[in-house]
């Protein structure tokens, strides 16, 4: 893995070390909140937890896992040094720099605004500082697959980009996209007022502007996940991908169709006509569209493998296949979650039926099941498969890593079912603290008890991978085989210019975003829907809040 | 030695065990499939959508929260439940760190009621469970839902967006009572859910 095993090896040891206390805080607010006793019961604690437990997970453990993952794929894949290796280890320290910044003021108390910091809300300038530190020097990274995916094409002109490149490629355009909404919200609705420079804050401008982020940023989160379905799987499963061009439809597809989608998070919102709102809910179904191509293709080539080792009958390939390999394992077990999730999150979408759920635990449990269940899956599985090569020791061991993939499916399934139900029941999210002796809130006791569970078995899952990887870097040295990536069954020779880049996709997607959102954002300038804001602080609740 | 060893090298498998043409005529009969679902579901939501009238709250309708207690709909006097003259019934409410004013709405059953929401500071939201009644008030505009409470009883109505430290303490509630009881009700009566 050449100068990037260093690099990756890195950025994954900041993913995991940000998830193992993230994990701690979210086992912690699932105690605060069910009518179980919780050690240091205090309810502005469980906001400030929120907002940490939210943070590291949505930028944090997502964005350097992403990173450390980009650079893996470009050296493997490539099958050459990655370009701009100075460049990288400069924004990776910048990342570090914001999330360290960002963890300290949050600890401290002075931006309890949740992750999504909507706005009137505002926190203390240098956790909006730090989070822009954290997502702009991701944007070296952004830079640096675009540079050696273009630099390998121009040495091999007329070649096919390798799937894993090509996918890791769209992921990080992906990333600049969904980012753009962020930062222009923080630099052009909270910064300004935070800093002073105005007294009033469009509180649903920069809700809109957020929501540009908000769901695109969930696929960026999804794209390493589905990159291993298509690359690694088939690989790990002993077969072949079912088809090379499906792979490459299915990434421009994410890349093109989640990002003029995020109103679909608004359509609670008194800021946003009908006709906006329904748009966005129609372009919202095709973006389920590429998943419901993944399954079949990963599938397909699963019964491949499945055959190939002598697997016989319309079902007899799926018990032939290597279900110790933990990548085999954790494909199957994503798979069933993103089932479930993904049935949620048509409800979600859902123009009218939202309406039932919007804001309560549903969403919580949708959001926990596809990311935290089959994408953060995958990401145990991706770190399993990539520690031997990058640090040169076997895994120890691979009995312990399908310990941990069951666990953590279970705790999932376990965590979530429950929330699902309690959300129907009208709980909304994001609250401390429950009044379990009112007869309304009462009859979800047992469900949040049974959630809880749910939760310490996630917890025990997330220390065992930690476990895990820390008792294989301090093994012995043993020479592993390289990383290989599965090849289609028919490997492309030529791919038309549309299939090996992305110039006529973006183009495509500046013109589906201006018609998503140009009136939805464009109608504040006339609105003038500005109010005042000030800063909410723990000092201030203690004094009063204004 | 089989259990720490990764991914052994298998012999891999020949190119082309299946022909490009099968390949793609399976893949276009599922693309085919997996498009006609999407399409069913939309034409619900579509069908469904426009005749029951299920839109969400979408009134594009701006609000100075700095001057409501000045005057005009959102004044104190005017807050709660009023009778429209076509026997529908409007409420009005104010949502603000942390609480709803007033903290109690009572609306006769089986009456077209609608909602009018705004905030005085940050991003609150307003839920009444087991109905369709859900919207987010945000500050500097107008949320309106419109419902009809078919069973009488008292639903509660808790804050669903984070609205700082003491979002918790955010529940209200709203009555649902007997049609022919409900003129009588005095105005303090109307904002009052403690029983009697």
């Amino acid at each position: 893995m050449q100068n990037s095993s260093r690099l990756a090896l890195y950025h994954y040891w900041v993913a995991f070390a940000a998830f193992l206390p993230a994990m701690v805080l979210g086992a912690w607010q699932m105690l605060m909140r069910s009518p179980l006793p919780a050690p240091l019961d205090d309810s502005n604690a469980y906001y400030t937890s929120v907002t940490l437990h939210g943070t590291a997970m949505a930028y944090v453990v997502t964005t350097f896992f992403a990173m450390g993952f980009g650079y893996a794929v470009t050296a493997t894949s490539l099958r050459r040094p990655v370009r701009g290796v100075t460049a990288a280890w400069i924004g990776f320290v910048i990342c570090l720099i914001g999330t360290v910044m960002a963890a300290v003021i949050v600890l401290s108390g002075r931006a309890t605004v949740l992750y999504t910091f909507y706005p009137p809300l505002l926190g203390s300038a240098w956790y909006y500082f730090g989070v822009l530190l954290l997502v702009g020097g991701s944007m070296i990274w952004v830079a640096l697959m675009i540079y050696n995916m273009a630099a390998w094409k121009r040495d091999n002109p007329g070649q096919p980009v390798p799937l894993p490149m090509f996918a890791i490629t769209a992921t990080a355009l992906l990333w600049a996209w969904a980012a753009s909404g962020v930062i222009l919200e923080l630099l052009g609705v909270v910064l300004p007022r935070v800093l002073g420079l105005t007294t009033q804050i469009d509180a649903a401008l920069g809700r809109t502007l957020f929501s540009v982020t908000l769901h695109a940023i969930v696929y960026f989160w999804l794209m390493p996940a589905y990159i291993a379905f298509y690359t690694l799987v088939p690989q790990a499963a002993g077969g072949r991908l079912y088809s090379d061009t499906m792979g490459r439809l299915t990434f421009i597809m994410f890349l093109v169709f989640s990002l003029p989608v995020g109103m679909h998070h608004l359509f609670a919102d008194p800021e946003h006509g009908a006709g906006v709102k329904f748009l966005q809910s129609f372009l919202t179904f095709f973006v389920a569209l590429p998943t419901l191509l993944t399954v079949f293709s990963i599938c397909a080539s699963l019964e491949i493998a499945g055959r190939a080792r002598g697997g016989r009958g319309l079902l007899g390939w799926i018990a032939a296949l290597p279900w110790k390999e933990p990548m085999v394992l954790a494909v199957a077990l994503s798979l069933v979650m993103l089932g479930f999730g993904g049935f949620g999150g048509l409800i979600n979408m859902s123009y009218a039926m939202n309406s039932m759920i919007h804001n309560t635990s549903w969403v919580t449990a949708h959001f926990h099941l596809i990311f935290g269940g089959a994408v953060v899956i995958m990401y145990f599985a991706i770190a399993y498969e990539m520690w031997p090569r990058i640090t040169g020791k076997p895994l120890r061991s691979k009995a312990l890593a399908r310990w941990q993939l069951w666990l953590w499916f279970a705790g999932m399934m376990i965590a979530t079912i429950p929330w699902h139900l309690t959300g129907l029941m009208g709980q909304p999210r994001r609250v401390a603290i429950f009044d379990y002796n009112d007869p309304f809130v009462a009859r979800m006791g047992p469900l949040v008890i049974i959630s809880v569970i749910g939760g310490m078995i996630l917890l025990v899952s997330a220390i065992l991978l930690i476990v895990i990887l820390v008792r294989s870097q301090l093994g012995e040295k043993h020479l592993a085989t390289p990383l290989r990536y599965a090849l289609a069954v028919n490997p492309p020779r030529y791919v038309p210019a549309s299939l090996n880049g992305f110039a006529m996709w973006n183009a495509i997607l500046v013109v589906l975003m201006v018609v998503a959102y140009g009136y939805p954002i464009g109608q504040f300038f006339i609105l003038k829907s500005s109010v005042s804001a000030y800063e909410v602080t723990r000092q201030s609740i203690g004094a009063g809040v204004r | 030695m089989a259990e720490t060893d990764i991914n052994p090298l298998r012999r891999p498998l020949p190119d082309g065990i299946i022909p490009e043409e099968a390949i793609t005529r399976t893949e276009n009969r599922w693309v085919a499939v997996m498009l006609g679902m999407l399409a069913v579901m939309m034409a619900i939501i579509v069908v469904t959508g426009a005749t029951h009238a299920l839109n969400p709250p979408s009134n594009v309708e701006t609000i100075d929260p700095t001057t409501l207690h000045l005057g005009g709909e959102f004044v104190e006097s005017n807050l709660g439940t009023a009778v429209e003259p076509d026997g529908s019934v409007t409420v009005r409410l104010i949502a603000e760190q942390y609480a709803f004013v007033p903290d109690c709405a009572k609306v006769p059953v089986d009456t077209p009621v609608k909602f009018r929401l705004t905030s005085t500071d940050v991003i609150h939201g307003f839920l009444l469970p087991a109905t369709n009644v859900n919207t987010m008030v945000v500050p500097g505009f107008i949320a309106e839902v419109r419902t009809t409470f078919t069973r009488p009883g008292v639903y509660n109505m808790p804050c669903h967006e984070f609205c700082g430290d003491g979002h918790h303490g955010m529940w209200a509630r709203v009555s649902v009572v007997p049609k022919e009881g409900f003129p009588q009700l005095t105005a303090i009566e109307r904002t009052n859910c403690a029983k009697q």
